[in-house]
């Protein structure tokens, strides 16, 4: 029996409660976090960063994100990857921007393997927002992969000169990795989003 | 089970459009440029596990899950349905995140400034999980309209909150329940975004079935997500 799409419906500006309680400091346990890895977790510990912008420059206040990830093997923790995953890693995270008083988001995680033959590592981005009537999805690639990158076949089907929206900029400044990675709406630096 | 077949498109004619003038927050929040084709791998029909283990003793009811000192006030709900992918496959053991303003119209939500009284014994926020055949349901107080600054006079209509997962990231849903019967639906501009032929699926049906007598009225509310293709995706 064909059943029609239930359409998808804002997230609106009031979501923090339910959806990201204990970053926000509501009296609700959260399923997701921003701390997608534990310290023992193995693979390279990364942090990413970033801002969401409106299409005049604004940074978002109410946005959340959420991150998608293989392990650092480059397995997912899903049924449907047969290679199993580490152990108590989900590969998921979960932020608002309405925390930090510069309307970052952040994730603590390791930094992914690449979960195919002839893929390049990457993160898989939702952003959704008050005024997004749909989710967004994007991904997060690594400056530090550039021959995986240029053989990605998402990536290289890609526009070029919108490939760079993709690609964390990395910064070594501290004890480990910063990967920093702005979403933009609209604008001359309009994020690639897909269709998917 | 290790089901490697895709996902369906989502549905253009299904959802609301990104840039829709009447609410004037997708002004600026909405991509201008078309969205790039993407071929689903492993990456877009994997996605997080969610299901029953996610869901405390008290998550799915609503008029208890924050009671300090009574109960809460409004008019008790149970809201009920199944989730369904396109083929009218049941989507079974899947998380369903709800939030909701209370009975007076007004959220939890610190930035929430509507001049309308908090209730202390009502949060707003609670969660459940669909059963084998899909079923969900929980209880909860009937969320009250508030005004908001979309334009002079602006009221939402009663709605619900939801946010679903389904099998993958590619089916992962946010979208509002309204309910039957209400006259601001037919002047909110995010309703009205929807296109007119998807937007009856948004809105809940009374269900006497669901009704607990004594207790609380029903609604049923079914939801669907995308179905699968036919064929694996390569890895």
């Amino acid at each position: 029996m064909t059943q029609k799409q239930t359409p998808s419906q804002t997230i609106g500006p009031f979501f923090a409660y339910g959806l990201t309680p204990e970053q926000y400091g509501y009296p609700l346990t959260s399923i997701a976090a921003p701390e997608v890895a534990q310290d023992d977790r193995e693979g390279e510990r990364i942090r990413i960063e970033g801002r969401v912008f409106d299409g005049e420059g604004a940074a978002v206040g109410d946005a959340m994100i959420e991150i998608w990830q293989a392990d650092a093997a480059g397995r997912y923790a899903h049924p449907a990857d047969s290679r199993g995953s580490n152990a108590d890693f989900t590969g998921f995270g979960r932020v608002g921007t309405g925390t930090d008083p510069e309307q970052r988001f952040f994730f603590e995680t390791v930094k992914p393997g690449a979960p195919g033959a002839g893929q390049a590592p990457h993160i898989n981005v939702i952003v959704f927002m008050r005024g997004l009537l749909n989710h967004v999805y994007t991904r997060l690639y690594f400056p530090d992969e550039a021959e995986a990158n240029a053989a990605d076949p998402v990536l290289t089907s890609v526009p070029e000169d919108r490939r760079g929206t993709l690609i964390a900029r990395r910064d070594d400044s501290g004890a480990s990795p910063v990967y920093r990675f702005d979403i933009h709406m609209q604008g001359a630096d309009e994020t690639v989003f897909f269709d998917l | 089970m290790s089901d490697k077949r895709g996902f369906k498109a989502r549905d253009w004619g299904s959802h609301p459009a990104y840039l829709s003038p009447d609410y004037k927050s997708t002004a600026l929040r909405s991509p201008s440029k078309p969205l790039v084709p993407l071929t689903q791998s492993l990456s877009e029909i994997t996605g997080p596990v969610y299901g029953h283990n996610s869901v405390g003793p008290l998550d799915a009811d609503l008029t208890k899950n924050a009671v300090t000192s009574g109960e809460p006030l409004g008019e008790r709900i149970v809201v009920t349905g199944r989730v369904l992918d396109e083929d009218g496959r049941a989507v079974p053991d899947t998380l369903i995140e709800v939030w909701q303003a209370n009975a007076a119209g007004r959220y939890v939500h610190a930035a929430d400034q509507h001049d309308a009284p908090l209730d202390p014994n009502f949060f707003g926020g609670g969660r459940c999980a669909t059963n084998a055949e899909g079923w969900y349901s929980f209880k909860t107080i009937k969320p009250g309209a508030y005004p908001w600054g979309n334009h002079l006079n602006a009221w939402r209509p009663n709605h619900i909150h939801f946010s679903l997962f389904g099998p993958s990231f590619a089916t992962r849903l946010i979208t509002q329940m309204y309910f039957p019967g209400d006259p601001l639906l037919d002047l909110d501009p995010i309703f009205l975004a929807t296109p007119e032929a998807a937007r009856s699926r948004l809105v809940a049906g009374f269900s006497l079935e669901a009704t607990e007598p004594g207790v609380a009225l029903g609604y049923r509310f079914d939801i669907v997500l995308r179905g699968r293709n036919e064929t694996p995706v390569e890895n």
